[in-house]
């Protein structure tokens, strides 16, 4: 069984007339920040990730960029992606690389789009957890997912994603990443003071020359908890296509959301339909008093 | 039931298949409405719980498509619409009061039959296109996730239709008495097809006696 949580504020397909334990709601939300522009792509971050959640994934192959595996995967919660680009307005190569994965977002698409009730979770603190025991390997939460994060074993059926290290975080620890990062580049600490020290690394970019530096903390999906310091946060497809406004998909919503109660209404009024005709019209049976002499 | 004096409205392999398509339908529209009804989701224990249900639900959902297919095959010819057909349609009203129209002349199915023959297997290929769009892990890794998400709309869409329409089935065919017959043993009596299927009964009558004579 998984740990005993009290303060569970979403929970995937579950009624709002019957909710989680939610009691422990005093809180303080959480952000993961990272800093893309003190990265140095060590992945050391990748093998702090393997080492704490106990997964080996295959070596990969070396397919002529520095990615490695080549996308995340079920072993891989989290992928350092390299990209190379030519910025015309400095003549400058730069050499751009994120750290993905979950973004633990604060609407998130993989919640809403699960049809298991329990399998997803979002914390007090804002942490969005899968509860494996409940997953069916139904793949909704893939399609959910904005930022296309979640993954399915072969090996369960089951999907996996970044915990955020909600296990460390419980006890009082930051993320494994967090603790590992030689270059103070990921940091951990309340959505606010992340969102406070991230200003402070924007205005340092400015005035070094990056006019579009910024922070990325969509909107789209309620923010996320965890959020990028980008020198080009104008541009965030340039960091192997990080959704400019990333937002759960109206065909999402629209099954989760109207969806169900026009279903519900229907097939209330087709089961009422039946039963006020079967007693109003009555049976439709053969007259009786001419009686087939024939059958 | 004398079966000399009754009539076969439906031959064996086609009441086989009705009933076989019924069970499977059964476990997959119960382990589907799980999945949309979150209040529902105990549902999914007839199928021996959530990832049971997950794994034997497309299966199922293939093989009522293939028994689908065999009863199109059967049936398709005698659910044609035609012209007469708009007849019913203007007399719907009186239809749903029992009131039987003589000039109605309806052949082995009639018009609202004919629909729902059509709308049954209009939907189920769109089940099973969507279904296969998000089968996992088999298929849906070789789809697009904005292609997956339409799928999962429309397969749920389109179960749902899928459902009310049974239920009217289920309704109208407990309704007119003598229906159920027609699909159990396949037997009607000649009575119950002069009366509802009156173009039906002459045509069959008429291809008996030839026989004989």
């Amino acid at each position: 069984m998984s740990m005993q949580s009290q303060d569970i504020i979403k929970r995937s397909a579950t009624n709002e007339l019957t909710p989680a334990a939610q009691v422990r709601d005093k809180k303080v939300q959480v952000a993961k920040l990272i800093d893309v522009t003190t990265c140095i792509g060590c992945k050391a971050c990748q093998v702090a990730c393997s080492e704490w959640n106990d997964l080996r994934d295959e070596v990969g192959e070396n397919f002529g960029v520095y990615d490695n595996p080549r996308d995340l995967t079920p072993d891989t919660w989290t992928l350092m992606r390299f990209d190379e680009y030519e910025n015309t307005e400095s003549g400058k190569l730069e050499w751009l690389i994120r750290k993905d994965g979950c973004m633990h977002c604060d609407e998130p698409g993989c919640l809403t789009a699960c049809p298991q009730p329990g399998a997803i979770v979002q914390y007090a603190n804002g942490i969005v957890d899968f509860i494996s025991e409940e997953c069916i390997g139904c793949g909704y939460c893939i399609a959910g997912c904005p930022f296309d994060v979640p993954r399915i074993s072969q090996k369960d059926n089951k999907a996996y994603k970044c915990t955020l290290c909600s296990d460390r975080v419980a006890v009082g620890q930051e993320p494994a990443c967090v603790k590992t990062c030689p270059t103070g580049a990921i940091r951990f600490g309340s959505k606010e003071d992340m969102l406070h020290y991230g200003e402070e690394r924007v205005e340092e970019l400015k005035g070094r020359g990056f006019a579009g530096a910024g922070i990325y903390d969509p909107a789209g999906v309620g923010g996320t908890h965890v959020v990028y310091v980008l020198q080009h946060a104008d541009k965030p497809e340039l960091y192997h296509k990080l959704p400019t406004d990333p937002r759960i998909s109206n065909a999402i919503y629209g099954w989760k959301g109207w969806l169900k109660p026009v279903a519900a209404l229907a097939f209330f009024a087709t089961l009422a339909g039946a039963l006020f005709h079967y007693v109003g019209v009555g049976p439709q049976t053969l007259d009786d008093e001419d009686t087939d002499k024939e059958g | 039931m004398n079966k000399r004096n009754s009539l076969l409205r439906t031959p064996y392999s086609v009441r086989i298949s009705h009933w076989l398509v019924v069970l499977c339908f059964f476990l997959v529209a119960m382990s589907g409405l799980s999945w949309f009804f979150p209040s529902l989701n105990w549902l999914n224990n007839l199928l021996g719980g959530p990832q049971l249900a997950r794994i034997l639900h497309p299966f199922l959902g293939v093989v009522i498509f293939a028994f689908l297919v065999f009863m199109f095959l059967r049936l398709a010819k005698y659910n044609i619409l035609e012209a007469e057909d708009r007849k019913w349609f203007g007399n719907l009203g009186k239809v749903l009061k029992g009131e039987h129209v003589e000039e109605l002349e309806t052949g082995k199915y009639n018009a609202g039959q004919k629909l729902l023959f059509w709308a049954i297997m209009g939907l189920i290929s769109v089940l099973l296109i969507s279904g296969i769009v998000i089968w996992r892990p088999y298929f849906a890794p070789f789809f697009s996730i904005p292609l997956i998400r339409i799928g999962l709309f429309v397969h749920a869409l389109a179960g749902v239709l899928m459902m009310l329409l049974i239920i009217g089935h289920i309704y109208l065919a407990f309704w007119v008495k003598g229906s159920i017959d027609s699909m159990s043993t396949g037997y009607v009596s000649r009575k119950w097809a002069r009366t509802h299927h009156p173009r039906w009964y002459r045509q069959i009558t008429a291809n008996r006696s030839e026989k004989e004579h």
